[in-house]
């Protein structure tokens, strides 16, 4: 399995683990895909529970500059953020 | 040993429904409240967490459990010596760390700066209110250096051992039966007389 990939799948099963979501769901996100606005599960204590998984299950540091609304907005956007912390480890 | 602030309101009724199975099973169990939380009527403000600690060894004492499941941060505090189950232990500083995140990320909506590192330096000098707790300074400093002890007659399960997902990451409360089932049925298995 590639680190992309890697990234990927363990990113969308943080999704459906903090966000109770469905996988099959979560499997049809799409780059342009919004979260952050778009879905009502992603309040300020999910994003939280989101960010310290994502620090856990990825081996990754999230400082606070790094969290802002393009990260968030999109699964695209959340996957280029997770990947360029991944490759920056 | 319930789970701690957040996680312990996410898991209530998953950890009900575990004491409901035991109790099917002939086994009787408490949950009880920390002083400060849920019911109690004590200010959360005026704990230490060293009192949390006495406070479990007094309940310990009351009670007198033959067996321990401690759940998420319900595993730094003490349980004496007894056998029994941690489920997914945790730190204190992790404990903190998601609700010190919530807070900065709330804040950043509302258009306001606060740092993770800023706000730790607050809350060791003049305590915090972190999601709607209000924790004192001493008890912020003794959860953030909080750990499970590395010595203990409790056997460690995870989510590998339960099967489903971890029910304290979820943005709102939730129950999986099956996870209930496979946790009630691992303690009865476990407290039968051999």
């Amino acid at each position: 399995m590639t680190e992309r990939s890697h990234t990927d799948a363990t990113l969308r099963a943080i999704l459906c683990d903090v966000l109770g979501l469905d996988i099959d769901h979560v499997e049809t996100f799409e780059a342009g895909t919004g979260l952050f606005g778009h879905l009502p599960e992603l309040d300020s204590m999910a994003v939280a529970g989101l960010l310290t998984e994502i620090e856990d299950r990825l081996d990754v540091i999230i400082d606070d500059e790094d969290v802002d609304g393009e990260m968030l907005e999109t699964w695209g956007g959340l996957l280029a953020f997770a990947e360029a912390k991944v490759a920056g480890r | 040993m319930p789970a701690l602030f957040d996680e312990a309101n996410k898991l209530r009724r998953q950890t009900v429904e575990v004491l409901h199975r035991l109790d099917l099973s002939g086994i009787d169990g408490v949950l009880p409240d920390l002083p400060g939380c849920n019911d109690s009527l004590r200010p959360l403000e005026e704990q230490t967490f060293e009192h949390w600690r006495e406070c479990a060894v007094a309940a310990m004492a009351h009670f007198r459990p033959t067996h321990v499941l401690a759940i998420r941060g319900g595993a730094l505090l003490d349980t004496g010596n007894l056998p029994g189950w941690r489920l997914a232990p945790v730190n204190g500083r992790s404990v903190l760390r998601s609700m010190l995140r919530a807070r900065t990320v709330a804040a950043k909506e509302a258009g306001r700066k606060e740092t993770l590192e800023g706000l730790q330096g607050v809350a060791r000098k003049d305590g915090i209110e972190l999601a709607g707790w209000r924790m004192g300074a001493e008890f912020f400093r003794e959860l953030e250096q909080a750990q499970p002890p590395e010595v203990t007659r409790l056997t460690d399960l995870g989510l590998a051992d339960l099967g489903g997902s971890g029910l304290w990451l979820r943005a709102e409360p939730d129950e999986d039966p099956e996870q209930a089932d496979a946790l009630a049925a691992i303690i009865a298995i476990g407290m039968r007389p051999l």
